[in-house]
């Protein structure tokens, strides 16, 4: 009977991890709404959930893909991966207004370099705090701090230890997770409640699940202008920040 | 019909990866820069062209509402995916890098919004604007 159960679920992953987000958005909302009386938002909660579920999974498979790497949520890994979360960004973009987007253009760009520069001189500042004094490893952590794709690129490219590319990486998980729990919190003390600001949002954060999940936590709406802004940061992040932002602190640092 | 819609969709999705894909190969780093971005505008442009031509029906909007209404349940899927155990186990390096670096950027954003902000519209000076106002109160 187990095994038939099982099989059954191994065989059908994506429509096993429908069931089971449709399942835990459910809940979520009444908890929402029963516990916070809706004052925090259902996905909110939801993704919450969903955190503490991959820690489950990574706890009790040593895997990264968190719950993904439990056998028969393996759909999870599919329904949650890049390929389909890139799609629906796109999708997102059905409901975007034009005109909000053209006039928010320079916003966004001055966002966009800003939020690869803070990120990076607020990595460095504490590596180096922690004491981290040579230029490839304060680049790489500074580079994790801006988007945990980032950290391995940069680190690869200039050559850092495993031990250091694996630290960076972890800063930007942290990053993207804060960003994700933390939005709908923050967002009415900081204006996050129209497209201009979204955008600018995305290119501050600059991690796109933190700021996709974040921003869906907050107001769908937004969703869009905020992840078009995103997506451009690891990018430009991989541009500037094992060339221009390396050179820099090795001069500095010397 | 709805596949056009998806179809569409899929469309803009993969010419807005190759060109973030080709945009990176043509300054010489291994990633794609901006993609999906380019792809939501294309989109954007698409759909407004399409529409004021009337060429989008009500069944290949669906195709595309669709899409749009599971990005967060993908999203949860996706929180569900994450590295968190990996994430705590940096230690407190990694942890105080996220975390300060998601409160000063935080901090930033009412400074940029209102960046190439529309100051001088008539509307506003017409009420005396609505800083000032809050001030003296």
């Amino acid at each position: 009977m187990f095994e038939i159960l099982s099989d059954t679920f191994s065989d059908n992953g994506l429509i096993v991890s429908f069931a089971l987000v449709g399942i835990t958005i459910y809940f979520s909302y009444i908890l929402s709404d029963k516990l916070t009386r809706g004052r925090v938002h259902g996905s909110a909660i939801a993704i919450i959930i969903g955190l503490l579920l991959a820690y489950i999974g990574g706890v009790n498979t040593g895997g990264d893909q968190g719950l993904a790497d439990v056998g028969i949520f393996t759909g999870i890994g599919l329904m949650g991966g890049g390929m389909l979360r890139d799609f629906a960004i796109v999708a997102t973009a059905f409901g975007a207004n034009l005109d909000e987007i053209k006039k928010a253009g320079l916003p966004g760009l001055v966002s966009l370099l800003t939020g690869v520069i803070v990120s990076f001189v607020v990595g460095v500042f504490i590596a180096f705090a922690f004491g981290y004094t040579d230029a490839v490893s304060l680049t790489t952590i500074g580079a994790g701090t801006a988007t945990y794709i980032v950290g391995p690129v940069t680190g690869t490219a200039i050559g850092a230890s495993s031990e250091v590319i694996a630290l960076s990486i972890a800063a930007g998980l942290i990053k993207s997770i804060l960003t994700m729990i933390g939005t709908p919190f923050i967002a009415k003390y900081i204006g996050l409640n129209n497209p201009r600001s979204a955008i600018v949002y995305g290119g501050l954060m600059g991690t796109t699940s933190g700021v996709a999940g974040g921003l869906a936590a907050t107001d769908p709406k937004l969703v869009p202008y905020g992840a078009m802004t995103a997506t451009f940061f690891t990018g430009l992040g991989c541009l500037i920040i094992p060339s221009v932002l390396f050179l820099i602190t090795r001069t500095i640092v010397g | 019909m709805v596949i056009y819609g998806v179809a569409l969709l899929s469309i803009c999705m993969l010419a807005g990866v190759i060109l973030g894909e080709l945009l990176g190969a043509a300054i010489g780093i291994e990633a794609n820069v901006g993609g999906v971005g380019i792809a939501m505008v294309i989109l954007v442009l698409l759909v407004d062209y399409l529409k004021r031509n009337k060429k989008l029906d009500i069944k290949s909007e669906e195709g595309m509402g669709f899409w749009g209404a599971m990005y967060i349940p993908i999203v949860i899927a996706m929180a569900a995916n994450q590295n968190v155990v990996a994430a705590l186990d940096g230690g407190p390096v990694a942890l105080l890098a996220g975390v300060v670096t998601v409160f000063v950027s935080w901090a930033l954003v009412p400074l940029l919004s209102n960046i190439g902000k529309d100051t001088s519209s008539f509307s506003e000076e017409e009420i005396g604007g609505t800083e000032n106002v809050r001030n003296i109160k």
